[in-house]
């Protein structure tokens, strides 16, 4: 490596973390956020970054079972704390409902925003505030969705929270799947 | 997912909706190589002028750090526009190129790359490079620089300079009674897709790279690499499965591509850079455009005029162009038109692309001024659209491939509940908000393009289609797997659709709503080359019951060629494949469109789009509450992904009208709210009601009878919302996004 | 970002040890300000002070019939807390009206307070600003001023603090709790935050090194006679163009005490006792809300793009005291303004 070795290391710091059941234990500059640790250390990249500060919800993920935003949080400060992604959520043969029922309302296109949506969507039913399309969308809100599937997921969401069957696509009538 | 066909036409599930929803499904700065570095790019602070001195020093000693490229020790790139134009999406002019020289042309333009061990290393380090410069007065506001508006650029290439007049519209404005001429303005938009600009560069060794980079057209990087790089095209690939959205700024190669790539050359190792959504504003944008339109009718609503003049602006170094004023000569039946375009340099980016380009823009202002026409002369906006119907297009004097845009209307103002509304401003009400219903029409291009598909069957059963295209989330993936497993009454879980990567068959980039068309048609013909093929193959088996067989004598079912006249006679796709000797049949075809059919008809999509707004009108507070758009769009392979491409562009037409605005400080040059929480996106909150109709239409131009639904939903919705806005309050702002502080 | 040590403080006293005795370290509890402006340049902290294992986590109901929240009580606890909705609703629903669900799962009660203007030129590092770089200069003055202050700017500074929930705890009248290497000491919450003047650079009135250890509330009053309306570029999500904090208390058809404070518009919450003293006597109604919103943005000067602010804070000031007379307050997920 170049003459660049000189200059102020951070001392790195000794966290332990557990990411979707599995205890990592690492040693860490500080400056490296809980996103970056996710997509970049442990290659878990569903977790997407798409602002970097706070503005956009994509790198939601559930620490604790609270939803937060990721990018914001500095992975040292997580020792000790639960990391729940969307890998860990359900896996495409073993769909969480919320994933089956983002599908099922066609809920995304890019599918860039959704792994955040599914995330914090899980996180707000545990929260147990939202009770309808209104406060749905009201606490849903720190999810950008640039693609605009924002009725689909607030779709979606009602179904998972309601519990029932989403309808399945497929039907030919749009009707059905509305 | 049943094994029922056809599946085009339905609403299909997406298949990679399950990556999708569980994180699986990779983007571009998802991929990695062991050898990976980190890539910074560090922003200009000025928006003009020149770099005078650059200090790295203490960037260079920072942790990690393995170089730095700036513009005095960057390795050779060439110094001649030539390379660089193979950008297919490239405009007349001479394209950007990052650490080119000294000179800075636009606010934030990068002045280094920083590369680095880690992305904390690169970003700490990039923070610690110091310039120095001189600084010169930019011009970023278009209003600004109008006084040297030219039109005397070089057309770019497909776009349509607007027509010459027809008949007299002066004239005829100074003679009718009924005449109006007001400006228009669009605030300038940035795309924001949600993922940013990245590029993974992977050095496979010996001068092989495979590039994971943002890009609607995964040739379209390529091209532009290997000239601009002197790059071996057999060795280089680029690969990109997953676009987090694009709506446009990916369509040309932006500097992490450069950036990258020439890191990655010069270290000889794999790069990853990936943008701050800062400088996501240092690039492609919806350009600031100032119109005036005229309208002039006589008192019975036909209209007698229309003018419609447009000041656009581009960069210091390239004349973007996009189709603003050309609608106004063919929406509407009208004798006298005239129309202008010009544009006007400022000290940004090259605007690009973005959904609907010039549509959005025009069709708003053309829109706008019809809803005040229709005040003026007291008939109802729907009515007068339809007084006015063009049952030709105007501007080519062709007959339209097809047009159900009156069907449009009329199931869109039906499920709106359009009758219902009282003709007089500020007359409706609900509780403290005062209610207004508003409508417009869109319009865009029908288009198609050159591509190329594969399909190959295996002896498992299993076929793959493939094609150079992007799937940007409009659903690629899905229609191509439902074209493919029709033809061959396949279930859809037996076929995979591969895009987005050079490997597989050329297609071009994927925008102007024409990529379901011409990949949708190139796949279907490799489906049917295929299909012969295999056929020949069966006939060629030992006492084969197919052995007199034409195609148009046998079915593809149920992992069978069955004879139409007797399925009983039938040879297996595995026995077909097997008789070929390989493990695999392969088939190629392209698509090309009919260029007879282009010329004898005008293809356009159209939509009729209804809104209905609720207003606080003491605190200028505005509700989108209800949104019908009624789309004529030819076949629809994919009722699902239809419905969210439309409902998509409805909320950016919502942010259009309501939030998007980007802000440039006119002394700095930069953009103040170059971030997603000060440039306002609609948010869920701001959504509520929109419904999406799709009206049959028979269209003729393609085999699949597809016309493309992109950037449809975007063109005629702001208009729409506007004007319910003035239904509701009485208040016409002609000045776009009607913010708080407007309706005061 | 640049880079920077860390520690994690174990008790209160090690973590303002910490902070006093390094004039580059800061405390850090959510992290969703410090970290953003840190990725952008606009804070160098050098090192980091984890406060976030501190005991500062309970409420606590005080001797007086108050309510006492620990610095680290995160905003989303606070607005949901049983307590917080039934006695102090007004708080509850201006920490909802604020940032994201997400962000208010992070942010603490501490932190809100302490968050920085989102002035465009603040976050731009290549801006000269007074905030950022004392004696720079103000890019804001002659700039896009449209989310700037109408109130108590100087010209130094014209930012405003962007806190929806220290709205609410001005207009509730709350204390702020402190300790530093001095000791404790309480903070009446209007003296908490501070006008820019010609010093800019210090948001409030807290020394280097003095952590805020909690916020008090007096007994509650006002029951249901309250609201907080946000006013913004879009539905959710967005900082606040103008709010307000209104609660009123009735003796029968006449107003016994009013509070009112604006968000904003000005450096600090805005709160002006002579305009609420107004009120009192009064029978609600636009006309006298109306008197009290003037004498409230008395000397209310625009920028040119933000002078619609003024007419704006006026009416919603108006609106919101109507909903509070009216026991309607607004319900944050209803975008209708009742
Ligand atoms: C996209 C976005 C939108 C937002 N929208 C809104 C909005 O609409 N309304 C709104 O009100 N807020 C909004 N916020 C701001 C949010 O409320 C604040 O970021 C948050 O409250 C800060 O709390 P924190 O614990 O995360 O603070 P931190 O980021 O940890 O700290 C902020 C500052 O406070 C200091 N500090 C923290 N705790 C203490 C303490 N106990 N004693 C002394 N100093 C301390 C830190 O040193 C730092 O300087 C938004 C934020 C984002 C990112
Ligand atoms: S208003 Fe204040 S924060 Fe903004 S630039 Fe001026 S000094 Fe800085
Ligand atoms: S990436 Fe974290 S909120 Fe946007
Ligand atoms: S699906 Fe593309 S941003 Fe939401």
């Amino acid at each position: 490596m170049s003459p660049a070795q000189s200059g102020s290391a951070p001392e790195p710091v000794s966290v332990t973390l557990s990411v979707n059941g599995q205890t990592h234990t690492l040693s860490l500059e500080p400056s490296v956020t809980l996103l970056d640790l996710l997509r970049e250390r442990l290659h878990l990249t569903g977790s997407k970054k798409g602002c970097d500060q706070g503005q956009c919800g994509a790198c939601t993920v559930l620490v604790d079972g609270r939803r937060v935003n990721s990018c914001l949080q500095l992975a040292v400060m997580k020792d000790g704390a639960e990391i729940t992604t969307i890998e860990g959520l359900g896996t495409p043969d073993r769909l969480h409902p919320m994933q089956a029922a983002f599908i099922a309302h066609d809920a995304f296109q890019c599918g860039y925003c959704t792994p955040g949506q599914i995330c914090s969507a899980v996180g707000m039913l545990g929260e147990g505030h939202a009770h309808g399309p209104e406060e749905i969308r009201e606490l849903m809100s720190g999810n950008l969705c640039r693609c605009g599937a924002y009725t689909n997921i607030v779709d979606a969401i009602e179904d998972a929270r309601r519990g029932r069957e989403a309808p399945t696509l497929g039907t030919p009538s749009l009707e059905a799947a509305e | 997912m049943s094994n029922v066909h056809p599946y085009v036409g339905r609403a299909e599930p997406r298949v990679d909706g399950a990556l999708k929803v569980t994180g699986r499904a990779k983007y571009a700065a998802e991929f990695r190589a062991d050898d990976m570095v980190y890539a910074a790019a560090v922003p200009a602070t000025i928006a003009k002028g020149r770099i005078v001195a650059l200090d790295l020093s203490r960037a260079l000693s920072a942790p990690g750090v393995l170089d730095i490229l700036t513009h005095e020790n960057r390795p050779e790139i060439p110094e001649s526009d030539e390379p660089y134009l193979n950008d297919m999406v490239a405009v007349p002019g001479s394209p950007f190129r990052p650490l080119k020289d000294d000179r800075i042309v636009y606010g934030g333009q990068a002045i280094a790359l920083v590369i680095a061990d880690t992305h904390e290393n690169a970003r700490h380090a990039a923070s610690l490079v110091a310039a120095e410069y001189e600084a010169e007065t930019p011009v970023v506001d278009v209003a600004a620089a109008r006084g040297e508006a030219y039109d005397t650029f070089e057309p770019r290439d497909g776009i349509p300079p607007p027509p010459p007049p027809r008949g007299d519209a002066e004239a005829a404005f100074e003679g009718s009674a009924i005449r109006l001429r007001h400006d228009y303005r669009v605030a300038p938009e940035h795309h924001n897709p949600m993922e940013m600009m990245a590029t993974t560069v992977v050095w496979e060794g010996e001068g092989r790279l495979t590039i994971h980079t943002k890009t609607q057209g995964v040739i379209n990087p390529k091209n532009y690499i290997c000239a601009v790089f002197g790059l071996d095209p057999d060795k280089v690939i680029v690969n990109s499965p997953f676009v987090g959205g694009a709506f446009g700024m990916a369509l040309r190669p932006h500097y992490d591509l450069m950036l990258a790539t020439m890191a990655a050359l010069k270290l000889e190792r794999s790069v990853r850079l990936v943008l701050t959504r800062a400088q996501m504003y240092t690039m492609g944008w919806r350009p600031d455009t100032l119109q005036t339109v005229a309208l002039s009718a006589s008192a019975d609503g036909a209209l007698t005029s229309i003018s419609h003049h447009a000041v656009q602006a581009t960069s210091r170094y390239e004349d973007y162009q996009e189709p603003t004023v050309n609608w106004s000569g063919l929406l509407y039946d009208c004798p006298n038109v005239s129309l202008k375009y010009e544009l006007a340099k400022i000290d940004t980016a090259t605007p690009s692309d973005m959904r609907a380009p010039g549509a959005t823009l025009g069709v708003y202002a053309l829109e706008a001024a019809m809803d005040e026409l229709s005040y003026e002369l007291g008939i109802d906006p729907l009515e007068l659209r339809l007084k006015n119907y063009a049952e030709r297009d105007g501007n080519d004097d062709k007959p339209f491939s097809s047009k159900e845009l009156k069907a449009a209307y009329a199931q869109g103002a039906e499920r709106f509940g359009w009758s219902k509304r009282s003709p007089e401003p500020r007359s409706m009400r609900d509780g403290k908000e005062l209610v207004g219903l508003g409508m417009a029409t869109g319009c865009w291009e029908a288009m198609m393009q050159p591509h190329s598909a594969s399909a190959t069957l295996s002896a498992d059963g299993r076929l793959e289609v493939a094609c150079g295209t992007a799937d940007i989330g409009t659903g690629t993936y899905t229609i191509l797997s439902q074209i493919a497993a029709d033809e061959f009454g396949l279930d859809i879980g037996d076929v995979t659709a591969r895009v987005g990567d050079t490997t597989l068959p050329m297609a071009p980039v994927e925008g102007g709503s024409w990529g379901a068309a011409s990949a949708g048609n190139a796949v279907r013909a490799a489906c049917k080359a295929l299909k012969e093929d295999l056929l020949k193959h069966a006939r060629g088996l030992d006492g084969s019951p197919l052995s007199n067989a034409a195609i148009d004598h046998v079915a593809f079912a149920n992992g069978r060629i069955a004879l139409g006249s007797d399925e009983s006679q039938s040879v297996s796709f595995a026995d077909a494949v097997r008789a070929s000797g390989q493990a695999a049949v392969s088939a190629k075809a392209d698509f090309a469109p009919d260029e007879d059919f282009s010329k004898k008809f005008a293809a356009y999509t159209h939509s009729a789009v209804f809104a209905e707004v609720k207003v606080d009108e003491e605190l200028g507070v505005i509700r989108v509450t209800r949104v019908v758009s009624a789309i004529a769009a030819g076949k629809i392979l994919n009722l699902a992904t239809a419905r969210s491409q439309i409902l998509g562009g409805v909320v950016m037409g919502i942010g259009m009208a309501l939030h998007e605005e980007t802000l440039w400080d006119k002394r700095l040059g930069r953009v103040v709210n170059a971030n997603l929480g000060e440039y306002h996106v609609p948010a869920h909150a701001d959504i509520q009601n929109i419904d999406v109709i799709f009206v049959e239409e028979d269209d003729k131009a393609n085999p699949l009878g597809v016309k493309g639904l992109g950037e449809i939903g975007i063109v005629g919705a702001a208009a729409a919302i506007a004007n319910a806005v003035f239904h509701a309050t009485g208040r016409r702002v002609r000045d776009l996004p009607i913010t708080i502080e407007k309706l005061l | 970002m640049i880079n920077f040590g860390y520690t994690r403080a174990a008790t209160i006293g090690e973590a303002i040890q910490a902070v006093a005795g390094d004039p580059q370290a800061r405390f850090i509890a959510g992290g969703t300000n410090l970290v953003d402006l840190m990725k952008y340049g606009v804070e160098r902290p050098g090192r980091l002070v984890d406060i976030t294992r501190l005991p500062l986590k309970h409420m606590e109901d005080t001797p007086g019939g108050g309510l006492k929240i620990g610095a680290l009580v995160p905003n989303s606890d606070l607005a949901y807390d049983a307590r917080v909705e039934r006695d102090y609703p007004l708080l509850s629903s201006a920490i909802l009206a604020g940032a994201s669900a997400q962000l208010r799962n992070a942010a603490t009660t501490g932190g809100n307070l302490l968050q920085r203007t989102r002035c465009y030129y603040f976050y731009d590092a290549a801006a000269p600003c007074n905030k950022r770089e004392p004696g720079s200069g103000c890019s804001a003055i002659g700039g896009v001023t449209r989310v700037h202050a109408i109130l108590g700017a100087s010209s130094s500074c014209i930012a405003t603090h962007p806190s929806d929930m220290c709205v609410a705890l001005a207009a509730l009248g709350a204390t702020v709790h402190v300790e530093g290497p001095d000791g404790a000491r309480t903070v009446a919450f209007e003296d908490f935050h501070r006008l820019p003047g010609d010093a800019p650079e210090k948001d409030n009135t807290l020394a280097h090194g003095e952590m805020v250890t909690a916020i008090e509330l007096p007994a509650p009053r006002f029951g249901s006679n309250h609201s907080y309306l946000k006013l913004r570029d879009r539905l959710s999500y967005a900082f606040a163009l103008v709010s307000v904090a209104a609660a009123v208390e009735l003796d029968g058809d006449r107003i016994a005490e009013a509070r009112v404070a604006l968000g904003g518009v000005a450096h600090k919450p805005w709160r002006v006792p002579e305009a609420e003293a107004l009120l009192k006597g009064e029978t609600p109604s636009p006309d006298a809300f109306g008197k009290a919103a003037d004498r409230l943005l008395e000397g209310a000067v625009g920028q040119g793009e933000n002078d619609f602010k003024i007419e704006l804070a006026r009416r919603a000031v108006i609106r919101a005291l109507s909903q509070a007379a009216a026991g309607t307050p607004q319900v944050q997920s209803n975008k209708i303004v009742n």
